[in-house]
């Protein structure tokens, strides 16, 4: 397909407006009864992660039990969407996740460049699925995106995408390194129609990580491509989301472009790690009405 | 694939709802007027919980009658404020007649001796505690704006009141300078002015009119619309409390009669008035051969053009913006789309599906997007206006959210089918009512903008820079906004051409209409 390929055409972006929009949700006043509501939802569309060069098997047993029990005082806060990992750590969450009903997610296509081969990248994929992944988030090739050969990105979301079978793929765009909200807009619509069941922003390695204007941006293709085929994508924010204020704000966003049919975590997930905590800070603090210290929040 | 986590569900209801189930359920129950093949639900799988701002820590008097001479001073011939979400009464305000009127400008008269010669760095000072004082009140003047007019917090709270102090901070600014705004010439005060303001932005309507002529040395006689003047009286405590010298500021509540009154007054020199073009030529009319001076700010349709290469969904954020902001209870709303033929239906299935998530409810609610119409008369116009447009033949397309069971309350609405000789296209409704007409060139984009007694605001979006120039030269309006809409700032002249009025508000063109030069 190489260079036959015509990217798609994708409205443009004022960054402006966007920016403005973007704003407009953080305004929304989610307190009480929606605010309990809201934390749990989020809670369980966290995609708890570790992505270290220092991660061992101890740290993944320990992050994944988090993920099946967030909170010991409060059993009613749900269970995480997933657990995302580097690939030599599949085999180990597979064990300590079995049952849970919890999605092993794993950054193949050697995150976080994704400076390689694609041959290599695709052995990666398979072998990772092979493990017992559910879910593989692949990064595109910045460099051919922004270079412009858009066709090569396509083909390779579209090879990953055959390779990972079964499992879904998250498609993570890299937006802090494509800069315009254009690029954005371009990269979201090229990885959907190669094949992506989510986008995704970014690796947490490059900053800026998510926004909540570029967040924007990819739910409005997403909600463009559902309108126009029937077809529903994922969304996945990932880095920089630290407080369940903030997730919140995301939320009412996803609820107010997407609609209801996206609440829930087979179609967003947050991409995070502090934040687990944060919302059970928050959940403890509407139980009881006082804010209670971290050292009662265990870490993950 | 294999079984996932349950799905949250996070209304009070039991059964867990899943994700697919809710897809299949929203092509069953489409929101009305929708026709795209897969609709989104914007329904309360998670809902906003009411979030009402508190009215606790407001006061107000349950009477007014008139602030003259620095005093609050007894009236009569009282009517009722009525908060049109709840249709309840507020408070009562008396109502002037011609020898309060005479009063208050004898007052004024008598001020401007003092006012008129002081320092302009000295006048300043006045101004700058004003500015202050109105951003240490803005919660509670946010909130009365709120009560009174129907309009929601969000836009109280982050909108006018804020612009309320800006203008006041920006020709306390001017007082000093007036020398440097006009090189060459020498500049001096008109003497007293009477100002007649609408009830859209009843606050800062009051902070345009009173900011640049006390700035410039004027002393006023003002009168706040019968249907919102609290905040008015709000104001004429912070003006006493800052110590303004007494009549510098003069504020008379009252109806139609009540303006008569000031514009009949031999002993003003310039009339400032904010509303309907009708009430504008009356006044005109009523001036005429008697020496005062005069700026009218009046009525609008204003055009706001969409063309092919635009961001288009910044642009229907911008649509949405224009016609719903205050729910257009505003002059400058763009109230006339004009979309090119190429992007219409795009644009119109957007803006269907826009207006679904739109909030209509209650004023103080934090997460309300549409407040209250003002008043019954007005949503009487408006509901007049709507059915005009269908029986004209266009097609009405309306939000199908739920409305409040008191008060006054209209649904966001949009005509589709609109054409330049339908009434929607040529009178100003002022209320959530957006007309869609369609163009194929940028000349046949201009004559239709242009098409029109009014001549107050226009937006143009387009991705094409030169293109933004070349419209803004050739639109006949007094505003022009470029890929935004509704955007204000003291800094800013506003006005209107033809039929939406003459002279300007706002930046250093709004020190003129108050100023002698010489």
């Amino acid at each position: 397909m190489g260079n036959d390929y015509v990217p798609p055409r994708v409205p443009t972006i004022d960054e402006v407006g966007a920016t403005e929009r973007a704003k407009r949700f953080s305004s929304r006043s989610l307190k009480k009864s929606s605010k309990v509501a809201g934390l749990k939802l989020i809670a369980s569309m966290v995609d708890l992660t570790t992505l270290e060069g220092a991660d061992t098997p101890g740290k993944v047993e320990t992050l994944c039990q988090k993920a099946r029990q967030p909170d010991l005082q409060a059993p009613d806060v749900p269970s995480v969407g997933a657990v995302c990992v580097y690939p030599p750590m599949v085999p180990i969450a597979k064990r300590c996740l079995e049952g849970s009903g919890i999605k092993i997610a794993a950054v193949a296509t050697y995150f976080p460049s994704g400076q390689a081969d694609l041959d290599h990248r695709l052995v990666e994929v398979r072998e990772t699925v092979k493990a017992g992944a559910d879910e593989i988030d692949m990064v595109i090739n910045r460099g051919d995106f922004l270079s412009g050969r858009y066709g090569r990105v396509f083909d390779e979301v579209e090879a990953v995408k055959e390779a990972c079978g079964s499992a879904r793929l998250k498609v993570i765009l890299e937006t802090g390194e494509l800069k315009t909200y254009d690029n954005v807009r371009l990269a979201s619509q090229i990885a959907i129609d190669a094949g992506a069941d989510f986008i995704k922003t970014s690796t947490g390695k490059v900053q800026p990580a998510a926004t909540m204007p570029v967040t924007l941006v990819m739910l409005e293709t997403i909600r463009d491509h559902y309108l126009k085929t029937g077809k529903m994508v994922g969304m996945k924010p990932a880095g920089g989301i630290r407080t369940a204020k903030l997730a919140l704000r995301y939320l009412a966003m996803v609820k107010e472009v997407l609609g209801d049919a996206w609440l829930s975590n087979e179609w967003f997930r947050f991409g995070a790690s502090s934040l687990l905590n944060d919302l059970l800070m928050q959940l403890a603090k509407e139980r009881s009405g006082n804010y209670q210290s971290s050292r009662y929040f265990t870490l993950g | 694939m294999a079984p996932g986590p349950r799905p949250l569900r996070c209304t009070s209801k039991d059964t867990p709802v899943t994700a697919k189930k809710t897809t299949k359920s929203k092509k069953t129950t489409k929101p009305p007027g929708s026709d795209t093949p897969h609709a989104l639900l914007y329904g309360d799988l998670w809902d906003y919980a009411p979030a009402p701002e508190s009215t606790g820590h407001t006061r107000f008097e349950k009477k007014y009658g008139h602030f003259i001479g620095g005093e609050f001073v007894a009236g009569k011939d009282h009517f009722k404020s009525i908060n049109p979400a709840t249709e309840e009464p507020i408070a009562e305000f008396a109502s002037a007649d011609a020898a309060m009127v005479d009063k208050a400008v004898k007052a004024a008269r008598k001020a401007h001796k003092v006012w008129g010669k002081m320092r302009g760095s000295e006048r300043a000072k006045y101004l700058f505690r004003i500015a202050r004082m109105i951003q240490e009140r803005s919660r509670e003047l946010a909130v009365l704006e709120s009560m009174d007019g129907g309009k929601p917090i969000r836009e109280s709270r982050d909108v006018d009141i804020p612009l309320v102090a800006a203008h006041f901070f920006h020709y306390a600014g001017w007082a000093d300078k007036l020398e440097y705004a006009f090189p060459g010439a020498r500049v001096s005060s008109v003497g007293v002015a009477g100002q007649i303001i609408p009830w859209n932005f009843p606050l800062l309507m009051a902070a345009w009119k009173i900011a640049p002529a006390l700035a410039t040395g004027n002393t006023v006689v003002l009168k706040p619309a019968e249907t919102t003047p609290l905040t008015a009286m709000k104001l004429a405590e912070i003006i006493a409390e800052a110590g303004l010298p007494p009549g510098v500021v003069n504020i008379v509540n009252g109806a139609g009669k009540t303006g008569a009154a000031i514009v009949d007054h031999p002993d003003i020199d310039k009339i400032a008035f904010t509303g309907s073009t009708d009430v504008g030529k009356i006044i005109q009319r009523a001036i005429a051969g008697t020496g005062k001076r005069l700026t009218l700010e009046l009525g609008g349709k204003g055009a706001n053009i969409i063309f092919a290469d635009a961001a288009i969904d910044q642009a229907v954020e911008g649509i949405i913006n224009g016609i719903f902001f205050n729910q257009g209870h505003v002059c400058c709303a763009g109230s006339r789309l004009l979309v090119q033929e190429s992007v219409h239906d795009e644009v119109v299935a957007k803006l269907k599906l826009r207006i679904e998530s739109l909030i209509v409810g209650d004023p103080l609610d934090k997460n309300t997007d549409i407040g209250a119409i003002n008043s019954k008369e007005q949503l009487g116009r408006i509901k007049a206006l709507v059915d005009a447009g269908a029986s004209e033949g266009a097609t009405m397309h309306q939000s199908s959210c739920a409305l409040p069971d008191r008060g006054y309350f209209f649904r966001p609405t949009f005509f589709t089918g609109v054409s330049q000789s339908h009434r929607i296209a040529q009178e100003e409704i002022f209320g959530p009512v957006l007309s869609v007409l369609t163009f194929r060139t940028p000349d046949e984009a201009v004559a239709k903008a242009n098409n029109t007694p009014y001549g107050l605001s226009a937006g143009v979006w387009t991705d094409k820079g030169s293109r933004l120039f070349e419209m803004a030269g050739a639109l006949r309006a007094g505003v022009i906004w470029g890929n935004t809409f509704n955007k204000f700032d003291p800094t800013s002249p506003f006005g209107g051409y033809k039929e939406s009025g003459f002279g300007r508000e706002g930046g250093r063109q709004g020190l003129l209409p108050y100023l002698e030069v010489r």
